[in-house]
This record gives C-alpha cells, structure tokens and sequence, in this order.
C-alpha cells in the first residue's frame, strides 16, 4: 500500500496552513494542527479496519484532489454551473445557504426573517467575526474524528454552516443547506454545527450535488447538539455527480427528552459513505434513523449507523432500505449499543433491500451490543426482489411491466419517504427513484400512499 | 366472446413439465354466464390464469380467440385494457399503494388504450364511490394499502370492486364465493348480477351451489381431468351438489381412454 494520500494532504497542509479561515486564532490552529496530526497517524481507513471492511477507499490513494484554502485563492467557481445546479435543487419555504466548491456563496443564499435567538450563517463568517462563539461551537469531539477522513476534515474544513438556537426557539422553515461542486479534482470539507438550546426546534436538509459527472470529493462532518426536549431533524440528501467520492460523517448528542430524526437518501456518488451517530447521552431521548440509499451502475453505498443509549429509557426506531440495479454494492451496518444501566431503553432496528438485478449486491450487518438487561431491542434484515405475485396482479389489472415495476419500487420506498415533511422535497426525492409511474394520476399523484 | 379449442397446458416444475389442461374446449357467448365446477386441483385456477396471461404456465397446443383474435400472444395488460378481467382466487397484498390509486391507474390505462380521455378527479370520485355503496365496502378501504391487513372476505368484495370500476367484457371471477359469510356473498352476488349485459360474459369458478342460487348461469361445465368433462344446464350444479364430481370423474376417464388411438 502506497502512503500516497497521505503526504499529499500532509503537504496541502502545510501549504495551506497559514491561510484557513481563522488562521489567526491560535485555538483553532491548535485544533487544526492536533487533527492534521491524528490524520498522520491514520491515514485512509483500509479495508482491514472492521468499519471499513466492505468500502474499499484505495482509489482515493490514487487519485489526489486539490486542496483550496482561502478566498484569495477560490479564484471564482463555475457560477453557469453553480446557478444551473441551484435552480435544480432550491426548495421553496426554506431558509437557504449556498455552498459552491465548499465555500459560502452569499448572492445566491437566501435567509428570510428568524425568530430572536436563532441565528443560522457561514462558520467561516463566524470564526471573523465572532470567534469567542466558533470557539464555543467547534471544540474537539474524538468520536467525530475517530477515523482519517474525519481528522481530515477537522484539519482542513474552509467553510460550512452553523445554526445556533436559544433556549425555546423554533424556526418553522427547514434550513436547507446546499453544496454545490463545480470542479474537478478539488476535495472540499464542509462542516456543519447545530447547536439547539432547551426546548428549541429546528429542521436542516444538508443537501450535496453535482453533475457532469465530474470527479471529485467532499468529505463533510456534521455535529448536532440537541439540548434537553429538544427537537431535531436532519435529512441529508446526496446527490453527488455519479464519479464523485462522499464521506461525511454526522454525530448528534442528546441531551434529556430530546428527540433527533435523521434521514439519509443516498443517490449519487461512485463511491459514499455515511457514517451516522447518535448518543442518547441523558434519560427519555428518541432517536429515529431513517434512510433509503438508491443505487445503480458500479456505485458503492455505505451506511454505518450507531445509535449509543448511554441513559435509561431512551427509544430508537430505525429503517433502512435500499433500492440496487445493476453492479451497484451497498452496505448498511447498523450498530445499536446499551450501555449498562441504560434500562427500558427499547431499540428497533430493520433493513430492506431491493435488488433490481442478479449482479447487485448488500452487505446488512446489525450489531447490537447490549449491556443492560431491562430492554426491548428488535431487529431485522431483508434482501429480496420485486414479487412476481405483484409485478404480475398489476399487470392483470392494465399496468404495463415497466410501470408496474416502478410502481413497486415506489410502494416500497413509500414509508422512508413518507416521513418528510416538506411536500416539494418529499416530491422531488420520489422522482429520483428508478422506474416509471403510472400517467395522468392527476389529483391523486399524492395518494400513492395508503394512509397507515 | 370467447372460443377454447383444444387447450393444452403444462406448468413449469423446475425440470419436469406437468400437464393440467390436457384438450379443453369452451365457447363463452356475449351476455351468458357460465359456471365451472370441479374438483380440487382440476386446472380450474389454471384456466383462469392462461386466460390473464400469467407467466409460468405453457400452451403446449390449441388456442384462445377473445372476440375473433387470438388472446395467447398478448401480455397480460393489453388483455386487461381489452377487457378481461380475473378476480383473484388469492388477491394479492401490495403494500405502500393505495387502493385507490390502484383503481385509477387501472381504469386510467383501459380508458387511454380505447383512445378515452381519463376521468377528472371528480367524476373518479363519484364513481367508485357509486361502487363502493354498490359492494357495501367502508370508504377507508380506498385508502387503505391494496389488500393489505384485508379480510378474507374484503379482499374478495375489493376484487368485485374493481370489477365494477373497470366494467370488462370478459369478467372471470376464481372462487370469489369462498370464504364469503352469508351477507357478503349476497352482496358480492348483487354486486355480479348488477354487471350482467347483453355485452358482458362471465365466467363464475366454484365449489358451491349457493352461488347460483343467486347468479344464475346460462350454463353449467365440470372441469375434470384437465378438460371439460361434462356440461349442461343450471341443475346439473344442483346434481352435482348431490352426487359429488366421482361419477363425472369416471366418465371423464372412460372418454379420456375412448379418444386414445
Ligand atoms: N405454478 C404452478 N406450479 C406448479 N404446479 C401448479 C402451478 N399451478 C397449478 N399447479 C398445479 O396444477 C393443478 C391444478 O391447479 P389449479 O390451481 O388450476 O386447480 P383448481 O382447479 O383451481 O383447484 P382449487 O379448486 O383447489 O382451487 C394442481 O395440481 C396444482 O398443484
Ligand atoms: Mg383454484
């Protein structure tokens, strides 16, 4: 094994060091500097690593993608393509931020009012002008940066977004966080920070795109921070180029009687990985995972989940599901750990795949370490193709094989749509899915789903 | 309407090829109703499928004419959107659709194939709700995943339903009587007798005798070892309720040995 990656972005380090954001702020380059050296030690995950078993990193060995540091030097991104992708992707009644190759792109942003006490913007903005509040947001989490790619991140991050509520304040519209690449061979390192004081409510869509299949890699960390009875939800939405590389990772802590969703749909990419956390740190939390990872060509999905109940009577419901054609791989590892003492926690767990053609593959792994004895934890795996029963009874009732094959494809992936709450996005998500349905619904397009 | 001649059969067993209809032979007429009884396993559900189109099963010889052409080489959506119709002997689950969404995209897909404008959301509405009172069935059941959690019974009702919404020229109804209590089965009845028309053939498969109490068929036909060994008026279901299908088995097997060269 070359160490290729590794002095490559050892020696971006070193180049770029001195002009990161906050580059002036000595707490912050000592973050930097402990992470560029934990990354030294790392390295690239291998696929000797159990974590890293089925998602083989060695063409990022090989390929090295540039580094850009400051704003001097992000000598204007593709604003045709930038523009393009915002149109495809802007969501009505959101409160958007616009990333393009990682960095901020305020004149195509848009936040409308907030309430008083939240407050939602650039990290990199933060860190100018406010770093006594970054500082408060961008302490160290080891479990953040536990693997190579995190440390990675946490040396390099340039931009992202953060979104600090006060105590007891809701933002009714979801923030819906955009990433745009734009250019080959550039790696960028968004980081996200949501901090949600007591009782506040807030939805944040972190959302990843790109096209013309241009090769390259984003390599993102998200932290969420609920606060007691609090009440969050995160729905990711990949939609990479389909050359690109995706690694993020998204590590949630909740505080007593919070409530944290997190959905993840997994679209694009030649190769993604998310690594998805939550820590039930204190009693009567809920966690609920959700995710539907979409897969065709040669792509590589892999979820590795873990939700860690550290306190007692917490409550965690997960549902996977993934849709596979052709030579597509995916891998879901779904770790669920209660810790002693952690009693009447009740965790359930399930993963459906679908895979559309013979040469598709899953990897579905729970793993449930279970230290305490007063729980309820359930879990469930499937791999299976479209029924023919089915494929067949809509057939005999006039649809055509295509259309009744998209038809199933759609039942199947209704109930991790379902749960999003904004229409245009649950919409959108549902036109990703492969295969046809049927025309001319009208008024009715919405009552796919039955009503449970 | 339809026209069987000489029917042969086979199912697929992995290396073996096993014959279930083995020279069948039926004429169905616009407007009648014909009854086919018969004993477990006789190919009666087979029939059935051939005529939808279901994959697996094999015409080894004869043919099938709907309307003067021939039906065996069309898939099984074009002879639905022509106008046959299979109520399920087992109706399928389908979760996460709609019932109703099902309904539409059915009846959508007939209409635009007769070159028919599909029906607003409102003149939709009014129809399957005429059908629904027509079948007795609770309006949640449109909103309710196709079959899922259903009866026994409401599944059959939702195939009559269906039925009803997609008025077919050729309606086959497998065993939709079985499992049916008392009431049901007379408003499934109702829901059958409501659709007869000069225009329309049925074909009722069943055990029972107390489906023809209220459907009356034109005529009678005992399928037994793969053929249609007897056929006659509606008392022969009368007779048959008596005597049991041992008596027409036997003769099925005396022609079955007379046609052998
Ligand atoms: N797909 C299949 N694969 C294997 N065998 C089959 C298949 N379909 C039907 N058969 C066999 O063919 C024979 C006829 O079955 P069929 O379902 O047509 O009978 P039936 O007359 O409808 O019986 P019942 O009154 O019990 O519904 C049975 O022996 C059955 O096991
Ligand atoms: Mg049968």
């Amino acid at each position: 094994m070359t160490t290729g990656a590794r002095e490559h972005y050892l020696g971006r380090f070193a180049a770029h060091r001195a002009r990161l954001a906050g580059a002036s702020l000595p707490w912050l380059q000592r973050l930097r500097d402990a992470a560029i050296e934990r990354f030294a030690g790392l390295g690239l995950p291998t696929t000797r690593e159990e974590d890293w078993k089925y998602t083989n990193l060695s063409a990022l060995e090989r390929r090295l993608f540039d580094v850009v540091a400051d704003g001097a030097q992000f000598s204007g991104f593709r604003n045709d393509v930038a523009e393009r992708e915002l149109a495809r992707h802007a969501l009505d009644d959101t409160h958007r931020l616009v990333f393009v190759d990682g960095r901020y792109a305020p004149g195509l942003s848009h936040v409308a009012s907030l309430p008083r006490g939240a407050e939602i913007g650039s990290l990199a903005e933060l860190v100018a002008t406010r770093p006594e509040v970054a500082a408060e947001l961008l302490d160290t989490d080891p479990e953040a940066e536990a693997n190579g790619l995190a440390a990675l991140n946490a040396a390099f991050w340039t931009d992202g977004a953060y979104i600090d509520l006060a105590p007891g304040v809701a933002i009714d519209a979801p923030v819906h966080l955009l990433f745009v690449a734009t250019r080959m061979d550039l790696a960028s390192f968004p980081r996200i920070v949501v901090r949600t004081g007591a009782g506040a409510e807030a939805t944040v869509i972190e959302h990843y795109a790109g096209s013309d299949d241009a090769v390259y890699l984003t390599d993102a960390v998200t932290r969420i921070d609920a606060g007691a009875g609090a009440r969050v939800t995160h729905v990711k939405v990949q939609q990479e180029s389909r050359r690109g590389f995706h690694i993020a990772g998204i590590h949630t802590l909740q505080a007593a009687d919070s409530r944290f969703a997190s959905h993840s749909f997994a679209f694009g990419g030649q190769l993604a990985r998310n690594d998805i956390a939550t820590r039930l740190e204190a009693e009567g939390c809920n966690a609920k995972l959700a995710g539907l990872y979409v897969g065709s060509g040669r792509q590589h999905h892999d979820h590795h989940t873990c939700i860690d109940h550290a306190r007692p009577r917490g409550t965690s419901r997960e549902l996977y599901k993934g849709v596979l054609d052709d030579a597509s791989r995916a891998v879901f590892n779904g770790r669920v750990i209660v810790r002693p003492g952690a009693q009447r926690t009740d965790a359930q767990q399930s993963n459906h795949n679908l895979l559309l053609s013979d040469g598709a593959e899953v990897n579905t792994k729970p793993q449930l370490e279970i230290w305490a004895d007063d729980v309820q934890c359930a879990h469930g795996a499937t791999v299976g193709q479209l029924d023919a029963d089915r494929l067949h009874y809509l057939r005999a009732r006039g649809l055509d094989a295509a259309t009744a094959r998209g038809l199933l494809i759609h039942a199947f992936a209704a109930d991790v749509l379902r749960d999003i709450t904004h229409a245009g996005l649950r919409a959108r998500l549902s036109t990703l899915l492969p295969g046809q349905l049927p025309e001319d619904m009208g008024e009715l397009e919405c009552e796919l789903l039955p009503t449970s | 309407m339809l026209e069987i001649r000489n029917l042969h059969v086979t199912v697929d067993e992995g290396t073996t090829k096993r014959p279930i209809l083995r020279g069948l032979d039926l004429a169905v007429g616009a407007g009648e109703v014909h009854a086919i009884m018969g004993p477990n396993g006789s190919g009666k559900s087979t029939l059935a499928h051939v005529l939808a189109g279901r994959e697996g099963y094999v015409v080894t010889a004869g043919e099938v004419l709907y309307r003067g052409a021939n039906l065996l080489d069309l898939p099984p959506e074009t002879r639905a959107r022509e106008g046959i119709f299979l109520a399920f002997q087992y109706p399928v689950e389908i979760p996460g659709v709609a019932n109703i969404y099902l309904l539409k995209a059915a009846l959508n897909a007939a209409r635009k194939h007769r070159g028919e404008a599909e029906l607003d959301a409102l003149d939709f509405l009014a129809l399957v709700k005429a059908k629904l009172r027509l079948m007795q069935m609770d309006e949640s059941l449109l909103y309710r995943a196709v079959n899922e959690g259903f009866s026994g019974g409401e599944k059959k009702r939702n195939e009559i339903l269906q039925m009803a919404v997609l008025e077919p020229q050729l309606a086959i109804l497998d065993e939709t009587d079985s499992g049916l209590d008392i009431d049901a089965l007379k408003v499934v009845a109702n829901g059958v007798n409501a659709m007869r028309s000069p225009e329309r053939a049925m074909i009722l498969v069943t055990h029972y005798q107390r489906l023809l109490d209220h459907i009356r068929p034109d005529r009678v036909h005992v399928l037994a070892h793969g053929r249609i060994a007897l056929s006659g008026g509606p008392e022969l279901a009368l007779e048959l309720e008596r005597r049991g299908y041992g008596w027409v088995e036997a003769k099925a097997l005396e022609t079955a040995a007379g046609a052998r060269p």
